[in-house]
């Protein structure tokens, strides 16, 4: 799996005018990647993270998909800021909901959620439904979700926006121990600097609106990863350089002067 | 715990019988004053003599056969009436078009009371049971229209972005997403609609028809025997909170997420 964005541009219609909300994006993600976008708020990360998975189309430019031949089923799986799971299903249906909509059968598909739902260590949860569950506990579910239905892409849009950083800290932990098992090419948007440093490959930087990539930095960081240890020199001096770029875009978009 | 002003938690004895001696309390108070004649026993007859009447309409199966009949139309109305609500509102709330296009006509036509139009309603389909269906089910087809045209639009966007996003096509969208996500609106409506098609039947029993709780009212009300018109009225209310109730039941099988919602808020 590998996708490429070529000069992608996405621009909104207001009432009044024509909102450009991405500018000229371009960049390739490979196979097995972990890459994170980073970037102030409103520069359109999630825009382009909806336009690589096709629910939104671009104004200008376009996503190129290479990969084996998959019969129709999706390529990405995304993961919503706010968990978006169904307040009408039950844990276990809303992890099995991507395999519902491949069509396979109801015994396979809940049977292959629950063991995703127990690995997780929600298995007791998996009748209750999601408004009895804390929030960490429905953003676990929702990344379980997307991950039981094995996509060769995963989308995540700021999965750990709403959690405390305690809990925060413990998810990105286990997130990469399921991903370390799957391998999957992820794109993860986020605007913690922490966040993408400790978890990705490749982190790509964006301007305020309208969004475009300024910078990608290389994580030279050994996997697995033990998010527990201490960091190297050198990710603080990246951390570093990635603030400077963010900080000048912040004080731009909120008109502050240096 | 919670306590309410008087001090007293939820659930005590007092939270679980007071309304019930209320109730007692108003029924002796009437039963008193009935019998001492201090309020006049011709129009308003002892409780107790209310109930002997009901027991004997109960006996000679009165109360099965005619409430039968005014359920029957009230459901058959209410059926009619509430599934074309049910499907032109399911149509609008997906289609901001035709939405556009149609709501202003449900604007005019909601508030005009349906009973103003039963003498036209008798032209158009005579005296038989037509009339009664119609008038009930035009009182049942605004309720459920309204609220579901409500509960498919206040679907947050994001459920239908995830069900897309995991490839679902429109008819996916619509079993997973828009009914379950309107159907707590839909039974508000439900409700709301039946109690329209209880009144309108009803009304329409007064003035047509030789059977039907309505009609067995009139009929008494003109053979002056008062304590019958007191007692078909109890029957009346208490088929509609019958029907309100089952209604109720039924909401909590089809949407046991919205049950335990309403038990945790407790």
């Amino acid at each position: 799996m590998r996708f490429e964005c070529q000069e992608l541009c996405k621009s909104f219609d207001s009432s009044h005018s024509e909102i450009s909300a991405l500018d000229r994006v371009s960049f390739a993600a490979d196979d097995h990647e972990f890459v994170s976008i980073v970037g102030p708020s409103g520069c359109g990360k999630t825009t382009l993270l909806k336009l690589i998975a096709g629910l939104i189309e671009p104004t200008a430019g376009r996503v190129q998909m290479s990969n084996g031949a998959l019969r129709g089923r999706p390529r990405s799986a995304f993961v919503f800021q706010d968990h978006g799971l169904f307040p009408w299903m039950t844990v276990l249906d809303n992890v099995a909901f991507g395999l519902e909509m491949q069509g396979v059968a109801q015994g396979e598909r809940l049977e292959r959620a629950r063991a995703f739902v127990e690995r997780v260590g929600l298995g007791q949860f998996a009748d209750h439904y999601p408004h009895q569950l804390s929030t960490g506990m429905q953003q676990r579910v929702g990344i379980v979700r997307a991950f039981v239905t094995e996509p060769p892409l995963l989308l995540m849009d700021e999965p750990f926006g709403a959690l405390d950083p305690q809990t925060r800290r413990v998810l990105q932990g286990e997130l990469l121990r399921l991903w370390g098992e799957h391998r999957n090419l992820v794109v993860f948007v986020t605007h913690d600097i922490d966040e993408a440093v400790r978890l990705s490959d490749r982190v790509l930087v964006m301007t305020g609106r309208p969004g475009s990539i300024c910078d990608t930095i290389d994580i030279p960081l050994e996997r697995p990863r033990d998010l527990a240890s201490r960091e190297p020199a050198e990710v603080s001096e990246i951390k570093w350089r990635i603030w400077k770029q963010l900080e000048r875009e912040v004080r731009a978009s909120l008109a502050i002067a240096r | 715990m919670r306590n309410n002003h008087l001090g007293t938690a939820p659930g005590s004895k007092f939270e679980r019988w007071g309304p019930l001696l209320t109730i007692a309390g108003a029924l002796l108070l009437w039963e008193g004053c009935s019998r001492t004649d201090l309020i006049t026993s011709t129009f308003f007859p002892a409780p107790s003599t209310i109930f002997a009447v009901i027991m004997g309409l109960l006996l000679d199966g009165q109360i099965a056969t005619h409430a039968g009949v005014t359920l029957a139309r009230v459901l058959a109305g209410f059926t009619l009436g509430g599934g074309a609500g049910l499907i032109l509102g399911l149509a609008m709330g997906a289609s901001p078009r035709l939405h556009a296009q149609i709501d202003p006509l449900v604007a005019l036509v909601h508030p005009t009371p349906k009973i103003a139009a039963l003498p036209l309603i008798l032209v158009i389909f005579g005296i038989g049971e037509a009339p009664k269906l119609v008038l009930a089910a035009l009182g049942a087809f605004f309720p459920i229209l309204i609220s579901t045209v409500a509960g498919v639009q206040q679907i947050p966007p994001t459920y239908f972005e995830v069900a897309r996003s995991y490839g679902a096509g429109p008819l996916n969208l619509f079993r997973r997403v828009v009914w379950p996500g309107s159907l707590p609106f839909l039974f508000t409506g439900a409700r709301l609609a039946i109690n329209v098609a209880l009144v309108l039947t009803i009304a329409a029993e007064l003035v047509v028809g030789q059977s039907g709780l309505g009609q067995r009212t009139w009929f008494a009300w003109q053979t002056m025997r008062i304590p019958e018109v007191y007692a078909w009225l109890a029957v009346t209310s208490v088929a509609g909170a019958t029907l309100s109730f089952l209604l109720g039941g039924l909401a909590k099988i089809c949407m046991p997420w919205e049950h335990i919602r309403a038990v945790k808020r407790r």
